[in-house]
């Protein structure tokens, strides 16, 4: 149902919603940024709308509040361990459209991967999802491209229209909560076109692992991971035991963030490490973004964000690795 | 024939130059920042009434030479618009530059561009120009963005560092470790790990910001203060060429703003007045007068804050032909 409302009270729904939900969205953390005097726009907790970035693309996705970069899972001491509690019991989200697809993925590896991943479960089950459109395409953005541009399974659009909210709910608290509103009918803004248009190879050769093509990456990339980091579809981890310095009986697990870019990610027992070389870590998340992922669950991986053309420090650009990669495809087919 | 005051001429930003009958007019740029369209002017100025020759100095000034001393009001007249631009200290509308002692304010590319500065260095090279010009003192101030210090701050009176106080989020953490191998290979190794997660020596630590800068998840973010290593008395010349020493660590603008101007109280007061014209600098000054002294002075009425380590007695080194 469609409603149009004025930010006030709007903003008074969210403080209602806030005693049962943790309302995240992404906000501007000022001087936050790598640089001095660069803001960070990634996310964390909202009160009000005001909070919210809608203006710009977030710099990281909204994938830390359903997997936190760190997360401790258990304590544990002599014969007793004790679940975590998780962080947040219910959540709200705003988020954009890609990011939405980027749900799916995150959905697809934890929920329909074999075992249902509980700490993932447990967070992702209470948490309700608000659109946020987009009226531009901004830099680096290929959703067309990846058919991310537009969602339907949201359980809201909001959108800032002057002093007015519009909004679209699929949710039964928020239609309760709106229901003496006028209702209008709200259509998410959604871009029809970007700058950036990728086309990705079909059917890609075993051959194009030892193809020469990725030494330039093997030059370039500093392995610093922060593709990985931004990426709404990146969800590895790795594992951290702790054992509390002043009593080493006592102690917990985390699991953390990891990336396929990082050192380290490869290393087995013993110090052999499968992708040394920088080059290859590119091929890896390039196939499994473009290649891999499809093959095993049916849809592209990449939501086309762009982030990861947005953050790289030594500008390499992800889409266009895939077009020049189709065009290699090409020649060689 | 000419009859000139070559004092009053100096004070007006020309040069007594070697050639009879010709000076240069110097031009300076606090900060070293200025916007292009101040470039013609120079250009014209060079090419009408100089000898179409312009030299870039050290301190972020032009020099344009080849300028006959009878033109000198023509030139300050095309001065003009440069000092507007360039938001000036002026003792007296249309008539040029002032210039004595205290050198221009000059600053490294700072913030505005380079990656590594932790903060704007022209913002507060400009700000200390309202605070310091003009005047006859001899006094060279330079800002660095960080402990790179591109624009050799240790070669000043006063060199103001830029530093930032890292900010850990442990929870942000993902133990990549790029802080510590930046800390180590680029910095002063103050970074360890301890239990997956990072511990930053607090002694050792520089805030040059190199672990802010490798963060790739936002766990080292920058302090909101901004905070500046305040090094003192460096100098080159003749006598005893050295580099400036550390005096305040950790400190803030304000605390250097009050300092180079309770120092110029504290030149006063104890300059040699049979200085050849007038001129001593401030680092013989201490010198003679005694760094306790000078201390004494330079931190008469200041709040240091929490956070200032205050060092001291500070001795100089470098080396001595006297």
């Amino acid at each position: 149902m469609g409603y149009q409302i004025n930010q006030d009270k709007m903003n008074a729904i969210l403080t209602e919603l806030s005693k049962k939900y943790k309302i995240y969205g992404p906000r501007r953390y000022v001087g936050d940024g790598t640089f001095a005097h660069v803001d960070t726009i990634r996310y964390g907790e909202v009160t009000t709308l005001d909070d919210i970035e809608f203006k710009e693309k977030s710099n990281y996705s909204f994938k830390e509040v359903l997997l936190p970069i760190s997360e401790t899972l258990f304590y544990f001491t002599e014969n007793e361990m004790k679940e975590a509690d998780a962080p947040h019991s219910g959540a709200i989200v705003f988020l954009r459209s890609c990011d939405l697809h980027g749900l799916k993925r995150m959905d697809t590896i934890y929920l329909k991967n074999g075992a249902v991943d509980t700490y993932y479960k447990r967070l992702r089950d209470n948490t309700k999802f608000i659109l946020m459109g987009c009226e531009d395409s901004f830099e680096n953005c290929f959703c067309v491209s990846m058919g991310t541009n537009q969602s339907d399974d949201y359980d809201a659009y909001l959108k800032i229209d002057g002093q007015n909210v519009l909004i679209d709910s699929h949710w039964d608290l928020l239609d309760t909560a709106l229901a003496e509103m006028p209702e209008i009918q709200v259509i998410p803004d959604a871009v029809s076109q970007n700058k950036t248009v990728v086309e990705i190879p079909e059917a890609i050769p075993q051959s194009v692992i030892d193809s020469p093509f990725w030494e330039d990456y093997a030059n370039r990339c500093i392995a610093c991971g922060r593709c990985n980091f931004v990426c709404p579809t990146c969800t590895c981890f790795t594992m951290q035991d702790i054992f509390y310095t002043d009593n080493g009986k006592a102690g917990e697990r985390r699991r953390v963030w990891a990336s396929c870019h990082v050192d380290g990610y490869t290393d087995m027992a013993g110090g052999h490490a499968f992708r040394d070389n920088k080059g290859q870590r590119m091929r890896f998340k390039v196939m499994h973004k473009i290649n891999d992922y499809k093959k095993r669950f049916g849809t592209q991986m990449c939501i086309g964000c762009g982030r990861c053309d947005d953050v790289c420090p030594e500008y390499i650009s992800f889409s266009n690795c895939i077009n020049k990669l189709n065009t290699l495809v090409k020649e060689e087919n | 024939m000419l009859d000139l005051n070559t004092k009053k001429i100096k004070k007006n930003a020309y040069r007594v130059t070697k050639v009879r009958g010709e000076t240069a007019s110097r031009i300076r740029v606090p900060g070293g920042l200025l916007t292009a369209d101040i470039l013609p002017i120079i250009q014209n100025i060079a090419e009408t009434y100089g000898n179409g020759r312009i030299h870039l100095t050290t301190r972020q000034g032009f020099e344009i030479p080849g300028i006959r001393y009878e033109d000198m009001d023509a030139v300050n007249a095309l001065l003009q618009p440069i000092i507007d631009k360039l938001d000036i200290n002026q003792e007296i509308p249309g008539k040029g530059y002032t210039a004595a002692g205290t050198r221009n304010v000059s600053a490294c590319i700072g913030s505005n561009v380079c990656p590594f500065a932790n903060y704007n260095t022209t913002d507060f090279a400009k700000k200390m120009e309202k605070e310091i010009f003009p005047n006859d003192l001899h006094f060279k101030v330079a800002f660095t963005g960080c402990a790179n210090d591109c624009i050799k701050a240790r070669m000043q009176d006063f060199g103001i560092i830029g530093m930032t106080e890292p900010q850990y989020e442990k929870e942000r953490c993902v133990n990549c470790q790029a802080c510590v191998k930046a800390c180590k290979k680029k910095s002063v190794d103050a970074l360890t790990v301890e239990n997956y997660r990072i511990v930053r020596n607090t002694e050792k630590c520089v805030g040059c910001g190199e672990c802010v800068i490798n963060c790739p998840t936002r766990a080292w973010t920058r302090s909101t203060e901004k905070y500046y290593r305040l090094v003192i008395m460096g100098r080159t010349g003749k006598r005893n060429p050295r580099l400036a020493e550390d005096f305040l660590v950790w400190t803030t603008e304000d605390v250097i703003i009050k300092i180079i101007n309770n120092t110029y109280k504290f030149v006063e007061n104890y300059i040699d007045r049979s200085a050849p014209g007038g001129k001593e600098h401030i680092g013989y000054i201490i010198d003679r007068a005694g760094f306790s002294e000078f201390k004494k002075w330079a931190l008469d009425g200041v709040d240091l804050g929490d956070k200032t380590i205050v060092k001291g007695p500070v001795y100089w080194s470098g080396l001595h032909y006297d």
